[in-house]
């Protein structure tokens, strides 16, 4: 992003804004997505087969049979876990995100390094900030949800039971939840702008 | 005698397929009754419907007075209702040791102390033969010993009700004698109401005090093992000559001469 971002800029004479443009293109909108896009390939698609799993197998039938709510045990700690760890993934992608286009710019390229930090540092505000938590948190519930309902449902929603009806799950939830990313950041910005 | 669970007009149906067609059941205090049938006729479903796993469209389950059908499990739990239910596939926790599948209902469901629940699951363990298991996972231990826990699992909260989805399936001979020796034994222990479904006839009738046939959605025979060799109609002798049960050559036949 660095390296597209300076080849544009310097157009414009204006290579001088790469930290402002690597900055807030981050803090605001990449960060927070790309993150979720991530983090739905790897963990949600593995909860929702996991819960998947568990349905095919009874483990959900077995809770029930004990008195246990299912959802309370098995997505209750991971929402909460979701919530915890989708805002600090976000800012470790903004921070490395940020100090890539350092070496991009300044160490590979012609941009002054106290030039970028100082733009890094005067263009982001507390609101940007702010902005990209609460994509990061709307994200991860949305997410969390999603992958869960289609886990949690296999043996409903699955136009094949086993092992198909587990891979249909997985696909499904992944697909949702990044399309439903993708929308939700459009909707957020359009708020916080 | 008069009936612990009392089960009338149950009817389960999944779209046109009417699974179950008018279930009528008496199912006496602290007995084992044995539920059999061809495989897909609706055994498993009886036993969710019974366990609240399923609702039916219509009908009255009754534990000791109390109408159960209908209300949902909090409702149960609140007025003293105790079912187990022991699943085909054991359904354990992958990712709990044995000691910890058993224990899990009592920590997640119960108020007992850290301490009382410790003593409790390892007094199950020792009865179980587990104690060396207990910090091994499910993946790691044989059939015989996930039926074990399963079993363990059922029983730790003290059940007045357990249900047990072909407790057998894929055992060898040698196994599912010693699964059977376990229900009765802990049966006997316990005082619990057993409700089994099973394929091993005539092994399970060892064990049973009351046999159902399940055919066509209802309730074709009801009554003691021994009197299947008496008043058995001709498709269920049918039904047990292809499981291998001879009425007339049957071990309990010959107890009962």
């Amino acid at each position: 992003m660095g390296l597209q971002l300076y080849y544009t800029l310097v157009k414009f004479g204006a290579e001088s804004a790469l930290g402002t443009a690597v900055a807030l293109s981050l803090i605001r909108e990449l960060g927070p997505v790309l993150t979720a896009l991530m983090v739905v390939g790897q963990a949600g698609s593995a909860m929702a087969s996991e819960l998947g799993i568990q349905r095919n197998d009874e483990q959900i039938d077995a809770l029930q049979t004990m008195s246990i709510d299912p959802l309370g045990f098995l997505v209750g700690p991971r929402l909460v876990a979701t919530l915890i760890c989708f805002p600090i993934l976000t800012a470790i992608f903004d921070l490395i995100g940020i100090f890539g286009g350092y070496l991009t710019g300044s160490v590979l390229l012609n941009v002054d390094s106290g030039v970028y930090w100082n733009r890094v540092f005067e263009s982001v505000t507390w609101a940007d900030v702010q902005g990209g938590y609460i994509k990061a948190l709307v994200f991860g519930l949305l997410t969390i949800s999603i992958c869960a309902y289609r886990g949690y449902n296999t043996h409903r929603k699955a136009s094949f039971p086993g092992v198909r009806g587990v891979s249909e799950s997985a696909t499904r939830a992944v697909v949702w939840s990044s399309v439903t990313v993708l929308a939700a950041d459009y909707l957020i910005t359009s708020f916080l702008m | 005698m008069d009936s612990f669970l009392k089960i009338r007009g149950l009817k389960k149906y999944f779209g046109d397929n009417r699974v179950l067609d008018g279930i009528d059941l008496d199912v006496t205090a602290a007995s084992v009754m044995t539920i059999i049938g061809k495989s897909g006729i609706g055994k498993s479903v009886l036993l969710k419907c019974i366990a609240n796993l399923l609702q039916p469209e219509a009908g009255i389950i009754e534990l000791d007075g109390q109408a159960i059908s209908q209300s949902r499990r909090n409702a149960q739990i609140d007025a003293g209702v105790s079912f187990s239910y022991m699943f085909q596939n054991n359904a354990l926790f992958d990712s709990l040791t044995a000691f910890e599948n058993v224990a899990l209902p009592l920590r997640e469901a119960s108020k007992l102390n850290k301490a009382e629940i410790q003593e409790r699951v390892d007094e199950m363990l020792v009865h179980l033969e587990l104690s060396d298991s207990a910090d091994r996972y499910p993946g790691e231990l044989s059939g015989g010993m996930k039926k074990r826990v399963a079993l363990g699992r059922a029983l730790i909260t003290k059940p007045q009700v357990v249900l047990f989805d072909e407790p057998t399936t894929g055992l060898d001979p040698e196994r599912k004698f010693s699964v059977f020796e376990m229900i009765a034994d802990y049966r006997e222990r316990f005082g619990f109401t057993a409700l089994l479904v099973s394929h091993d006839i005539p092994e399970v009738f060892e064990i049973s005090d009351q046999v159902a046939w399940l055919d066509e959605g209802q309730i074709k025979f009801f009554g003691k093992p021994e009197d299947l060799n008496t008043n058995a109609q001709s498709a269920l002798s049918g039904f047990l000559s292809k499981a291998n049960y001879g009425l007339k050559s049957s071990p309990l036949n010959g107890a009962n001469e």
